[in-house]
């Protein structure tokens, strides 16, 4: 299945890290990696629940066709592709419930095709 | 700068912008305040031919009735204009084209020949509008009515909501040869704005869109697709969406999910219809929500 990552990183703790990289500070904190299946009209799971502060690598795969993952509450979207585990990497810098959806359009159901984040404190 | 407005603000910028605005209320009046313009014109959006479920029980006739409706109007429009999703979508490739087919048949009706069209999504992006070219011709193009310059654009043929490059450079190439004052009107489906990304009520590339549409003082803006009436302005420029024919979805972020507004069997139809538009020089614009049938 997996023949190519490919790598979004979307580096909002970028200068923090590299901060605390000059200073010394070699530990960064792990990053739990979250597999999502994306498959007409789905996302499983489509439920996700985090801590704020967490770093979290969305693992992206698609069982049947193009599909989209928009989440514009963090500027975030990436094209799923079938074969391929596309990673997103996303820090959640805040609480709240944080939809993401399919923005490719993939037929009738297309509209119910999301989830949600929950950051929690 | 944008900003949205419900209706009270927009009666408010009505007197600033040149454009007026009537719902489906003054109905009785049978548009004619749209139809005092030195023409006027008829948009139609996401009639979604083809759909069947609880949302409209009666989706088989609604375009007929609406149809009906505006073969009614005591002056008919110059034109009539389907500003896409003229069908619901299917995966057959044979039952998309039996309902463009029959779609195309129920607008034969109009008593108006002259009959424009756009694709929406559930016509164009499983395909990337090969269909519906097959029915309609091209996705994108112009035409020129009584000084006014009308631009379709097509937004869906690319699933991921994009006008695209290709596009981009033909709008920018027609629009050179336009002045600063004259008088466009851009037709499209999707909003070329961020109306709200969270239900993916946007056009991938729409800035580029306004980018090119900005030096131009006299443009305004129809579309269709977030099935409901909504006003909205870019600077100077305004956007425009029209109700649809086959259910009304909720006002932006109303709600937690885009689903359809439940069918009302006291008030069939309610929130549904088509619209006419008034056109007067230099950019005065009267809008009239009509309804899907008399009351």
């Amino acid at each position: 299945m997996t023949s190519r990552r490919t790598t979004l990183r979307w580096l909002i703790a970028a200068p923090a890290v590299a901060g605390l990289a000059a200073a010394g500070f070699a530990a960064e904190p792990p990053v739990r990696e979250i597999r999502i299946t994306a498959r007409r009209f789905e996302y499983t799971p489509a439920s996700i629940t985090a801590r704020r502060g967490e770093t979290v690598d969305l693992l992206l795969t698609s069982e049947d066709r193009i599909h989209g993952f928009k989440m514009p509450d963090f500027n975030l979207r990436a094209d799923i592709l079938p074969g391929q585990i596309t990673t997103v990497r996303l820090m959640l810098d805040r609480t709240g419930s944080f939809a993401f959806f399919c923005d490719v359009f993939c037929g009738d159901g297309h509209e119910e095709m999301g989830g949600t984040i929950l950051v929690e404190a | 700068m944008t900003a949205s407005h419900d209706r009270r603000d927009f009666l408010k910028l009505a007197g600033v912008a040149g454009v007026a605005f009537a719902s489906g209320l003054f109905a009785g009046r049978d548009g004619a305040s749209a139809q005092d313009g030195d023409f006027h014109f008829v948009q139609f959006s996401d009639t979604h031919w083809g759909y069947s479920g609880p949302a409209n029980p009666d989706a088989a006739h609604t375009l007929e009735k609406a149809i009906a409706t505006v073969n009614g109007l005591s002056a008919q429009p110059d034109f009539v204009v389907f500003t896409g999703d003229l069908t619901h979508t299917t995966d057959d490739p044979k039952e998309r084209r039996s309902r463009l087919a029959r779609f195309k048949e129920i607008v034969a009706a109009l008593r108006v020949k002259d009959v424009r069209f756009m694709p929406g999504e559930h016509d164009a992006s499983l395909d990337r509008g090969e269909a519906y070219r097959e029915f309609f011709g091209a996705t994108h193009y112009t035409f020129d009515h009584k000084g006014v310059h009308f631009i379709a654009l097509d937004n869906v043929s690319d699933p991921a909501a994009k006008v695209g490059d290709e596009q981009l450079a033909w709008l920018a190439a027609d629009l050179r040869q336009r002045k600063p004052d004259d008088r466009i009107v851009v037709m499209t489906h999707r909003p070329l704005f961020d109306l709200y990304p969270q239900w993916d009520w946007a056009t991938a590339d729409g800035a580029k869109v306004m980018d090119l549409l900005m030096p131009f003082r006299n443009v305004e803006v129809f579309y269709g697709h977030i099935h409901q009436s909504h006003h909205h302005t870019t600077g100077h420029i305004a956007h425009h969406a029209a109700r649809s024919l086959v259910f009304p979805l909720p006002a932006p972020g109303s709600q937690p999910k885009r689903t359809p507004l439940a069918w009302d069997a006291a008030i069939p139809y309610r929130g549904l219809g088509s619209r006419d538009i008034g056109v007067t020089a230099p950019s005065d614009y009267r809008l009239v929500d009509l309804p899907v049938a008399k009351a």
